[in-house]
């Protein structure tokens, strides 16, 4: 224990702590915005400065380390006179756009202002320069309002191990920017949406497509219809005003109606065909020994990552189409036949926590016929502006039923909102596919949990199965480079792109505490405890649909119409 | 002239520390840093080219398009400066139509304006390629960049 | 190098004769050949010729050959020889003649125009009168009469050399040379009789402090790294000077490469370090090529490598070019550069001493800092602590420039009053115009007035008026030159140097540029906006400082706003000058200037009412026109455009 005095109080700090967690733990709060929980302090920013008795200048609370009898000051005129300046050094030549941003209210930068109480513009600088980046098709970079706290790279590159984004050039020129300075649609982004989640202010944001989606809802004869991903009906709640840590697949369903959709579906059902698709396919697999380990191929974010960086593992990856486009094609095609809808009518919706997805729906594999079999994808986030957007009353809403023929699901689809879960629910499956009984307990708790990586080995009958878990690119990176090496254990790898998996996805509402990951991971897997259909192979309307549509699972039909192959990516690395 | 393998050849070792030298040696033997060149030493270092974009843009040596034929340096240090260098500088702006770090259109000129060229006793002081003019003046720019126009034209 | 055909000296004899003989007192013979080596005797002329960045931009970068194609055109049998810089750059390029038994004659202003001329007359008896600059004293030399001794010319006679002692006087390719004149023998003292644990005690003694810009303790910097338990350590020579107005390190680099080399071996030595990088500025070519020479003849004479002399003791140094970044100056941010990173400084602490290059202890010097280093050694720390002030021990070395007479390297004991340097040493601010004011360290250094002028050189002296002695840059203004504008210059300079990573140094610095922009023009209206903000900033402008001084992170970033504020203090009417009045006296900030047509002199062309962008130029063709002050935006069209002189700019 080291003895500090901390605004004339005397405080407990442990040893090696920084100033800043001793303040944190103690209840002081000092302003920070380069900051990242679990990333080493860079002392960027400043705002995090305190006074510290017989010290020139001020000190960055966030990378000093306590030491004894230090005597600190943390809310001393000298100390907010500095971080007030700070603040409105950043603000004199950002663009005041603040009611147009979409970042408007839960904007750390604002926060800041309104903090330190800054109500006046005392400083004013030349406005940069810099172009809004409008080329990718899930995120849109606005260098304009970027204050270069660098938390956006180093998601990028520590957790992601992409490295999109660097800084470039230096003093006033510096900017955040891909190689070359190039748009994003060239560089090597997959989109994961991760840089949005960290980025302070909007200079990060997903591409918001409200015009299109209001005028299809408005014209006559299009029927609109829209999925909505297991993870939005967890994830939303709190910013709709609801409890959260609770499925609100009912009320979702009904306000998507409300808003005009012509049918509502649940992704859900398209995580069951996947997990019984992807179930045969490995079972497959491993009898003619071939492509082992098999790695999934639901997260649009790691297909891209795998088709730049690590196409020599094309043929271990499975070729299942993700959840979200096996719902497409079976619209467009299955469900317009049912109806007897042409299918051009059609627009199809989709609601997803990323914003991987919405390059994943214009990608070539995923059209028929020149049909895109998604014409637009929305992020949790836009949903819940869309709900407010529509005047939708979320409180006073009565549950419904998502349409037929897709209506009913299993907890396991469920579970592929959180990292593991495609994994607990594929285990499931081919349990019941291989030994032609059910597992006697559903929960594998070895695939749940925070750790970065998961490894098990499961024993079905004659057959050892090596199961890992990995999210965040890099965690899969290193697990790739172990197959590269000649690691054998292995039959099936779960890869998410974004660190826990859905659950944090890009779209996902903004949330910087980590209590609230936590609350969405334990909601989905209550819901899986509670459920009494735990299995996708149960499922009554995929039976259904089998039996009347595509025969079997890796038959010639599901085949054409759910799994796809991909080809190598060429951008710059 | 060596090409950019093989002065990737000269580091085998994967060092973050010999990316700087890399680069260096590119540009002194190819003229600046092409994409391609990027993207070799990325793959040579196995570093994203990003990093190495950004590392390369924030110091002054590198540059990502060639220079002009007739490359002019102009110093900015501060005894160039105290000796009115600013009109120099203005004067062969308007002259060229181009700025510091550009290169004219037919590639014939480009402008730099560097650090401290040493000349301090006798600013200011401008470059074309390794000939130094000392004690510029708004005439001299006239006279020096004609001559080299004039040996374009003939 | 060797000037007589009897007289070869070997590598071996230069090893074992000279530089292993302690006794200083040398056999008959082996005196004799050190005084060929040293040539203080010659058998036929010796033409040294100045040969740094300095003379090169002179356009004598062929001079050598062309002495050579003169020699051998008459048939002379005579000896031409590369030297460093004497010292003062506006007089290059320098020639120095010096023909058997007579003294080494100095010529200053030589260019291929007139070397011929001077060439011919001394080897006839005729010295060339306007191009000489003095004679070396040596006893066995004749001198030449009417013709002043170096060490009794004013900008020499006030120095006192111990850096550049060699300077412009040996040979810098030429490891014999530094050899014979005493070169080395302190790498073989420590070698030979000192522990690591003593070096580091005789530099604490020495009081030596840091030449880049603190002023932190050598000793106590190198004794912290010593004692780190560490596998690798690393001794940094920091030569990346890239302050736009000093050109010290580099010149000294030049002109005496093995000084810098031996200082890097003993530094490296008392930290135990097995390898040392030397960080050198890519453009600075010359110097980079004659440091790597240096290097290479210093292994090949068994004083750097493997095993040196036996000892026990390896070192390698490493010659790392910098790519060119001002910050890279800052000890955390030029490690990381030679990680291969980008050159952002770190937070401190851990200090390099504990946590340097590669995660290891690692010492960061200036260039000046380790050249000082082997004249302590071999003269001992008693020696260098009675020269200079109580706390700021030994000499300084100043590139001095802007206006002045004598724009050069100017070496000082410390304390020395500024007015000695400025004045007696430097020649003053030539063509009879006021001194105005100094500007010393560079962008983050400070200005000072005709008031400090007798101001002490010292680190703690400087550092109360505000400046600092930094990069060792000395910029003499005068009448002619605005405040303001210079002060912008630097912030812009600034501006594009800072790292860009801390909110204070890049937002700041650059906010500050642009309140200095707005207040060197006037607005364009008085009634709108742009008043306002004219005003708004500057009143922001002071404690804008002190917080981008408060909360910066490194160094740069602290003293980023040390020009604001030292002629914020200094400078106060000529800030208010520009704010009020609207007018720059030294008529430098163009954009506040006001135009008025001279009646007399117009002659109604209408030319300059043409070019005028803000049309705020009236009059009828055949008579005089006026300007309309409320209009005119000063851009100064109209005095460009006028054929008669008849625009008056005020």
């Amino acid at each position: 224990m080291v003895n500090i005095e901390v605004n004339n109080q005397q405080i407990q700090a442990k040893e090696g702590e920084t100033i800043l967690d001793t303040l944190n733990r103690n209840g002081i709060k000092v302003p920070t915005l380069c900051r990242m929980e679990g990333f080493s302090p860079t002392g960027a920013c400043r705002l995090c400065v305190v006074e510290i008795e017989g010290k020139p200048g001020l000190i960055p609370s966030c990378s000093f380390h306590v030491e004894e009898s230090l005597k600190i000051k943390t809310h001393s005129p000298r100390v907010i006179r500095s971080r007030k300046m700070l603040v409105e050094l950043l603000l004199s030549n950002h663009p005041d756009d603040c009611l147009y941003c979409v970042r408007n209210g839960n904007c750390e930068l604002q926060d800041l202002a309104v903090e330190l109480n800054i109500r006046e513009r005392r400083i004013s600088g030349n406005k940069s320069k810099a172009n809004l980046d409008q080329s990718s098709p899930g995120i849109v970079h606005d260098p304009a309002k970027c204050v270069l706290c660098g938390r956006c790279v180093r998601v990028c590159e520590e957790i992601q191990s992409v490295s999109t984004f660097d800084f470039i050039k230096r003093g006033n020129k510096t900017a955040i920017a891909t190689t070359m300075n190039k748009d994003l649609n060239f560089s090597n982004c997959v989109h994961c949406g991760q840089c949005i989640m960290v980025c302070p202010t909007g200079a990060l944001h997903e591409k918001i497509n409200f015009d299109v989606l209001l005028e299809m809802l408005n014209k006559k004869d299009s029927k609109v219809i829209v999925q909505y991903s297991p993870t939005i009906a967890i994830s939303v709640a709190e910013d709709l005003g609801i409890r959260s840590g609770k499925d609100i697949s009912g009320l979702i369903n009904a306000a998507l109606r409300k808003i005009g959709f012509f049918k509502v579906f649940d992704t859900t059902f398209g995580s069951d065909l996947l997990i019984y698709e992807q179930s045969a396919e490995l079972l497959d697999r491993i009898k003619y020994d071939n492509g082992l380990p098999l790695i999934s191929s639901c997260c649009p974010g790691w297909i891209k990552y795998m088709e730049q960086s690590h196409f020599d593992l094309m043929e271990n990856v499975s070729t299942c189409k993700s959840a979200q486009q096996m719902m497409g094609t079976l619209i467009k095609g299955y469900f317009a036949q049912e109806e007897k809808i042409s299918p051009e009518k059609i627009f199809s919706v989709s609601i997803m926590p990323c914003t991987a997805k919405k390059f994943e729906a214009q990608r070539e594999e995923m059209t028929h016929k020149g049909i895109s079999d998604i014409d637009l994808v929305l992020t949790s986030r836009e949903l819940v502006k869309l709900i407010n957007l529509c005047g939708i009353d979320v409180q006073q809403l009565q549950e419904e039923m998502a349409d037929n023929p897709f209506n009913t699901r299993s907890s396991a689809g469920k579970l592929v909102s959180v990292s593991g879960g495609m994994a607990e629910a594929i285990i499931r499956t081919t349990h019941f596919l291989y030994s032609k009984k059910e597992m006697p307990e559903y929960k594998i708790t070895k695939l749940r949990g925070t750790k970065e990586r998961r490894e098990m080995n499961i024993q079905i009958g004659d057959l050892n199965l090596g199961i890992a878990v990995v999210s965040g690119l890099k965690n899969a990176k290193n697990l790739l480079e172990e197959i590269r090496n000649g690691r054998k254990d292995l039959h099936y790898i779960e890869i998410m792109a974004c660190p826990g998996g859905c659950i944090n996805g890009g779209g996902q509402p903004f949330c910087s505490d980590e209590k609230v990951m936590k609350g969405r991971a334990k909601a989905v897997y209550d819901l899986d405890e509670k459920d009494g259909l735990k299995v996708a192979h149960k499922n009554p309307a995929i039976i259904r649909l089998y039996e009347k549509f595509l025969e079997e699972p890796l038959s010639v039909k599901a085949n054409s119409l759910l799994h796809t192959r991909y080809s190598e990516r060429d951008v710059l690395l | 002239m060596p090409d950019i393998d093989s002065i990737l050849q000269k580091y085998p070792f994967v060092q973050t520390d010999n990316l700087i030298p890399i680069l260096q040696e590119i540009q002194e033997n190819l003229g600046f840093i092409s994409k391609e060149a990027l993207i070799k030493v990325g793959s040579h270092l196995q570093m994203p080219t990003s990093k190495i974009y950004g590392l390369a843009t924030f110091y002054n040596q590198f540059r990502f398009e060639p220079k002009g034929k007739h490359h002019i340096s102009i110093c900015n240090g501060t005894s160039c400066h105290i000796h009115s260098n600013a009109i120099i500088i203005k004067e062969l702006y308007k002259k060229l139509g181009i700025k510091s770090g550009e290169v004219t259109k037919n590639g014939l000129f480009s402008i730099e304006e560097t650090e401290c060229l040493s000349g301090c006793g006798k600013g200011p002081v401008m470059a074309v390629n390794d000939k130094y003019f000392t004690s510029m003046t708004v005439e001299k720019v006239h006279e020096i960049v004609n001559f080299y126009m004039q040996i374009e034209n003939s | 190098m060797i000037f007589d055909k009897n007289i070869q000296p070997t590598k071996e004899f230069i090893i074992n004769d000279i530089l292993l003989n302690e006794s200083n007192t040398y056999s008959k013979e082996v005196a004799e050949k050190l005084t060929y080596i040293k040539r203080d005797k010659v058998d036929f002329p010796v033409i040294a010729v100045s040969q740094n960045s300095s003379s090169i931009i002179s356009g004598t970068k062929n001079l050598t050959l062309f002495i050579e194609n003169y020699l051998k055109e008459r048939e002379i049998k005579a000896k031409v020889i590369e030297v460093g810089c004497i010292g003062i750059c506006s007089l290059e390029t320098f020639v120095s003649i010096q023909l058997p038994g007579k003294t080494r004659l100095l010529y200053k202003n030589v260019g291929e125009d007139n070397i011929i001329a001077i060439l011919d007359g001394n080897f006839n008896n005729y010295i060339a009168e306007e191009n000489v600059f003095g004679q070396f004293r040596n006893k066995m030399h004749e001198p030449y009469e009417n013709t002043p001794y170096i060490d009794e010319i004013a900008y020499f006679s006030s120095q006192q050399r111990i850096i550049l002692k060699n300077c412009g006087i040996i040979d810098p390719n030429s490891i014999y040379e530094y050899i014979a004149y005493g070169g080395y023998k302190s790498l073989v003292k420590v070698l030979k009789h000192c522990t690591h644990e003593d070096v580091c005690t005789i530099i604490d003694e020495s009081k030596l402090r840091g030449r880049g810009g603190e002023g932190f303790y050598t000793g106590k910097k190198w004794r912290i790294a010593l004692q780190t338990p560490a596998d690798q350590k690393y001794l940094i020579c920091n030569a990346g000077e890239s302050d736009p107005g000093a050109f010290m390190e580099r010149l000294l680099i030049e002109s005496d490469p093995h000084k810098v080399v031996e200082g890097i071996a003993i530094s490296a030595y008392a930290i135990g370090a097995r390898k040392a990088y030397i960080y050198i500025e890519w453009e600075y070519d010359l110097a980079i090529q004659r440091i790597t020479n240096a290097i290479q003849q210093a292994k090949e004479f068994g004083l750097l490598g493997h095993d040196i002399l036996n000892s026990g003791y390896s070192l390698d140094i490493i010659v790392k070019k910098g790519a060119g970044a001002y910050v890279c100056g800052e000890e955390t941010a030029l490690i990381a550069s030679i990680e291969g990173k980008r050159g952002r400084p770190h937070s401190k602490p851990p200090y390099p001493a504990t946590k340097g290059l590669f995660g290891q202890p690692t010492v960061v010097n200036n260039v000046e800092t380790i050249v000082n280093v082997p004249a302590i050694i071999d003269k001992g720390a008693q020696w260098f602590t009675s020269i200079g002030t109580a706390e700021s021990k030994g000499t300084k070395v100043f590139s001095i420039s802007g206006k002045i007479q004598y724009a050069g390297l100017v070496e000082v004991e410390m304390g020395t009053k500024l007015r000695d340097i400025i004045f007696r040493i430097a020649g003053g601010v030539p063509n009879n115009r006021k001194f105005k004011a100094v500007h010393i360290g560079g962008p983050s250094g400070g200005s000072l007035t005709e008031d400090h002028i007798d101001t002490l050189v010292d680190f703690d002296s400087i550092m109360l008026t505000g400046a600092s002695l930094g990069s060792a840059g000395m910029v003499v203004l005068d009448e002619d030159n605005c405040i303001i504008d210079t002060v912008k210059y630097f912030m812009n300079f600034l501006q594009k140097e800072s790292c860009g990573v801390c909110i204070p140094c890049r937002e700041g610095t650059r906010r500050m540029y642009e309140i200095l922009e707005n207040i060197s023009k006037r607005p364009k209206d008085d009634v709108g906006y742009t008043t306002l903000q004219r005003f708004k900033g500057v009143m922001q402008l002071e404690s804008l400082a002190e917080v981008i001084k408060d909360t910066s992170m490194c160094g740069l970033g602290k003293k980023a706003a040390n020009p604001v504020l030292t002629t914020l203090k200094w400078f106060r009417d000529e800030y208010e000058e520009h704010i009020f009045d609207r007018n720059c006296s030294a008529g430098v900030c163009q954009e506040l200037r006001t135009f008025e047509i001279s009646v007399d002199a117009c002659t109604g062309c209408t030319l300059c009412a043409k070019k005028c962008p803000t049309n705020a130029i009236f009059g009828t063709p055949k008579y005089a026109h006026f300007i309309v002050q409320d209009k005119c935006i000063g851009c100064g069209v109209c005095y460009e455009t006028c054929k008669f002189s008849a625009i008056i700019s005020k």
